[in-house]
């Protein structure tokens, strides 16, 4: 269990502000995962505005329930990684291409610089960055719809 | 929405949104008007609006691709609207705007004019000069045209002559080897079978065509020598060609490209992929043109022969066609596959051998062995999908053909019978319709080519079609005299989604030398890129005696900059080409004198051949420091008028390093110089020091100044002398 020896709180400005056990305060600090693909919930810092860690927490469930609340938040706040469910239409397969996709955050078309923009995460997960870099998840290509499949292996 | 707006109340910026508070994609809007600042993001029903007043201040930030504009006052945040990065140029006119109006309504004081020139599409300020926006011309999204092979033509038009000869030559001689079965149907009907019956031989005609059939025979073999000659001539140049021209090309894209792009992968791309293509065109293609003629040759005469015999003939065709039509797609893409595959293979190999010390020294050889397996392995699945369907493929058509030789067989010999052609003619006909099938399956097979070149040219289309993301100018600006003043405007930049600069402002005189320092990865190497143009600004301006470097040709403007890069990179070649790799026609005296400037002179003496010692690939031969100093002698041969050194001296030893800067110390006058360094012993001439942290300069001044001033460069400077002071206590301790 991490020590509590500090206290997080949220200030009218939306910032998350740090007390430390030696009283020193820190705002606009944010949550940081460590293994922001591999392992999302072991291994996360609190790093102030200087990029300076502040707290390590093991596992975000070792945290009371107070900060851990405001932490969750932060991170959904920052954290942009919409999980493509279906592929509806692909402009080209030759690159750029614009896709239309299906995602957990809603639809939303994206544009392929190369087809080295796609990354394999492991066997079946991707991470696709469009040309915004903005970065686009597929859990298990697997899993996808016949034409998403149809679709995207062509790109691979 | 319009009621929002008070009457004659003007919109001057807006910014549409893509996401809504909860990252959801969703639209939304916000618009910053005279009076005030209306928004709606996408989940809220109602409109608000902020009137301008004091205190209220819009700020802007951005996180792995998606960015916040939050309005604040000295109290609280008032609302937060959130957008990706495509709407970036909208956001920050929207921010300017809007800080103008809130200026001029809590002063009261007009706002004056914006700039003149604005991006009509985006409204980012244009480069002067320039017609068409940088950042929009980024934007345009055009996927290349499908028709790859077509596009081919360009490479193949110079050859156009040779190839018209070629195509020539072998339906020539394609020709002349559809004489000898015409040549069988007298033989048979004038002379054989006449002789079955019982009538005398008449070797005269036997003669004839016998002598026709040889003549045939040896016109085909002159012919058929020519035009593979020929050909092959023409497919080496065609190939060669595209490989210079995609070279060339790929040279000139910017280091944004080669940043996103693996090494092995576009070496595949250039070496094996262009050479598939040009055994296309040349062989291939024409093969193809002359499949077609001979087909429709073969069918005039077998129409002419028999004209029901010659449509049984064509019952397969319909078949081979839809066939062709099923597996074209699927060989194209599995072509694409094997292709990107391969690259994973070459990649494997350009990735680790230049690494092969680390390979050795954390002895994975055994893991790269197994990474290059699976690349193998993944490459053999590739090729195993193909070969299935090709090996089906083949056969099939050859069963196809056998099927229609078969049924004409049987027609024929019902028409022998009926006494409708004679055994001379069926054997003829069989014997062309032999020529037909092997034609027809000649040309099916193409297919297969076609499809492998496509997918070739393709790849080689990405790169030829690729627009360097750091452009010549359309209307170039000539520097005539280069004095190398240098100023930076509010410059940002952003590699990929990860914001490096923000609001960099500098000046620097012609002739001065800057002290550029900061702690790693505060972006001082990537400012640098910026002035050296390998990158184009985000935001802001570079100019040089007040040109803007996107207005300057490229090429023209690198050659009055000297740079050595924080890890010198020396190419496989000796010791002098190196040094003279800015200035090929460098003298040797040149050269010695340059190496002499960079004190490299004396350990390239100690070398076995001095200056003519080979340094090995990536002047692995030469220790760091050496490396260093051959890199600073390089710099210094083409005489440029702004210097930077980027931790040029880094890796030589104290006392090196004194000598060399001794050495610089002279060299640096008349040049605008940057120095970056770490040790901060290296900058005690700089004219000035400029410090930066996290991507914005902190502080600027001479060394006597920042100290006094006990800010960024205080701390950095006592950590230094610090460190030194505790080094010294411990050695005397020890002693
Ligand atoms: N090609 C790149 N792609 C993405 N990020 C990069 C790239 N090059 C540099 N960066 C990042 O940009 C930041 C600034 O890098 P830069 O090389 O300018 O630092 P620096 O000040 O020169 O550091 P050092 O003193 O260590 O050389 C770093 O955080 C680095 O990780
Ligand atoms: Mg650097």
């Amino acid at each position: 269990m991490t020590p509590c020896n500090f206290t997080l709180i949220r200030n009218p400005f939306g910032q998350l502000v740090f007390t430390g056990a030696e009283g020193d305060v820190h705002e606009g600090v944010v949550p940081v995962r460590a293994f922001g693909i591999t392992a999302p919930d072991e291994g996360l810092a609190l790093v102030n505005a200087h990029g300076k860690e502040l707290l390590w927490i093991e596992r975000l469930a070792d945290l009371p329930e107070g900060p851990r609340q405001l932490v969750v938040e932060e991170l959904a706040n920052r954290e942009f990684m919409p999980v493509i469910s279906r592929i509806v239409h692909v402009s080209s397969f030759a690159t750029p291409s614009t896709w239309d996709v299906e995602t957990d955050r809603g639809n939303a078309r994206l544009v392929l610089k190369g087809e080295d923009d796609i990354r394999r995460l492991n066997q079946q997960a991707l991470l696709i960055s469009d040309s915004h870099g903005v970065q686009y998840l597929i859990r298990n290509r697997q899993a996808l719809d016949k034409p998403s499949r149809k679709f995207l292996e062509r790109f691979l | 929405m319009s009621a929002l707006l008070g009457p004659d109340e003007t919109i001057l910026a807006h910014l549409e949104l893509d996401l809504d508070k909860t990252l959801r994609f969703a639209r939304g809007l916000v618009l910053v008007t005279d009076r005030q600042l209306i928004a709606r993001s996408g989940e809220e029903p109602a409109w608000q609006a902020f009137p301008y007043r004091a205190g209220l201040h819009l700020q802007r930030r951005d996180h792995a691709g998606v960015a916040s504009l939050e309005l604040v006052d000295e109290q609280r945040q008032l609302a937060r609207w959130r957008h990706t990065l495509g709407k970036d140029t909208n956001a920050r006119q929207v921010l300017d705007h809007f800080e103008q109006q809130r200026d001029a309504a809590v002063s009261g004081q007009p706002v004056e004019a914006p700039p003149a020139a604005i991006c009509a599409r985006c409204g980012a300020p244009l480069v002067p000069g320039q017609d068409d926006c940088p950042s929009c011309a980024k934007e345009l999204y055009t996927p290349p045209s499908t028709w790859t092979l077509f596009r081919l033509w360009r490479f193949a038009r110079p050859y156009r002559g040779q190839l018209l000869a070629g195509f020539i030559l072998t339906l020539i001689s394609t020709a002349a080897t559809l004489v000898a079965p015409y040549m069988t149907m007298p033989l048979m009907d004038e002379v054989l079978i006449p002789y079955q019956n019982g009538q005398p031989l008449d070797t005269g005609k036997v003669y004839f065509y016998l002598g026709g059939l040889l003549g045939s025979a040896l016109l085909a073999w002159g012919l058929g020598w020519a035009k593979t000659y020929i050909l092959a001539l023409v497919s080496e140049r065609l190939g060669a060609d595209l490989r210079s021209q995609t070279y060339e090309h790929l040279l000139k894209l910017s280091l944004e490209y080669f940043g996103g792009k693996r090494t092995g992968d576009l070496m595949a791309r250039i070496g094996s992929e262009s050479d598939r293509i040009c055994v296309f065109l040349s062989l291939y293609l024409l093969d193809f043109f002359t499949d077609v003629l001979m087909i429709t040759m073969t069918a005039v005469i077998l129409v002419s022969i028999n004209p029901w015999l010659a449509a049984v003939t064509l019952i397969p065709l319909p078949f081979i066609v839809w066939l062709i039509h099923v597996v074209r797609d699927k060989l194209r893409h599995g072509f694409e596959q094997i292709d990107r595959v391969w690259s994973g293979v070459t990649s494997v190999l350009a990735d680790t051998i230049p690494g092969i010390r680390v390979v050795k020294a954390f002895a994975q050889e055994k893991r790269e062995t197994s990474r290059f397996k699976d690349a193998n392995q993944r490459n053999l699945e590739a090729n195993d999908r193909v070969n299935r369907l090709w090996s089906l493929f083949s056969p099939t058509i050859t069963l196809l053909t056998e099927v229609g030789l078969l049924i004409v067989w049987g027609l024929g010999i019902w028409l022998v019978t009926k006494n409708q052609v004679t055994v001379g003619t069926l054997a003829a006909f069989l014997a062309y319709i032999g020529r037909f099938y092997t034609r027809l399956d000649s040309m099916s097979r193409i297919v297969s080519h076609t499809q492998k070149a496509a997918s070739g040219a393709k790849r080689i289309f990405d790169i030829l079609d690729h627009v360097s993301s750091v452009p010549e100018p359309v209307k170039p600006q000539h520097l005539t005299k280069v004095e190398g003043g240098i100023t930076v405007e509010r410059v940002g930049f952003r590699y990929g989604n990860r914001t490096v600069l923000r609001g960099v402002d500098l000046k620097i005189n012609p002739g001065e030398m800057i002290g550029l320092v900061g702690h790693s990865g505060s972006g001082k190497s990537t400012l640098v890129n910026l002035i050296c143009r390998f990158y184009d600004v985000g935001e802001g301006a570079i100019c040089i005696d007040g040109v803007d470097v996107r207005n300057i040709p490229v090429s023209e403007y690198r050659k009055h900059i000297g740079l050595v890069l924080q890890e010198p990179f020396l190419f496989f070649g000796t010791i002098a080409e190196n040094i003279a790799y800015g200035k090929p026609d460098a003298s040797r005296e040149e050269i010695v004198a340059a190496a002499r400037a960079a004190h490299a002179h004396e350990f390239i003496l100690r070398l076995p051949h001095g200056y003519d010692s080979l340094v090995g690939e990536r002047g692995q031969a030469l220790s760091g420091g050496e490396r260093q100093r051959i890199s600073i002698a390089r710099a210094l041969l083409i005489d440029p008028k702004i210097l930077i050194l980027d931790e040029a001296t880094s890796a030589v030893d104290t006392e090196t390093e004194l000598e060399i800067q001794g050495a610089l110390d002279n060299l640096i006058k008349g040049r605008t110089t940057i120095a970056i360094a770490h040790r901060l012993s290296t900058l005690r001439k700089a004219d000035r020091l400029v410090v930066m942290d996290r991507g914005v300069v902190v502080e600027e001044g001479q060394h006597d100044e920042l100290i006094a001033k006990e800010g960024a460069y205080y701390r950095l400077y006592t950590a230094q002398t610090k460190q030194l002071d505790e080094q010294l206590a411990e050695r005397e301790s020890e002693e």
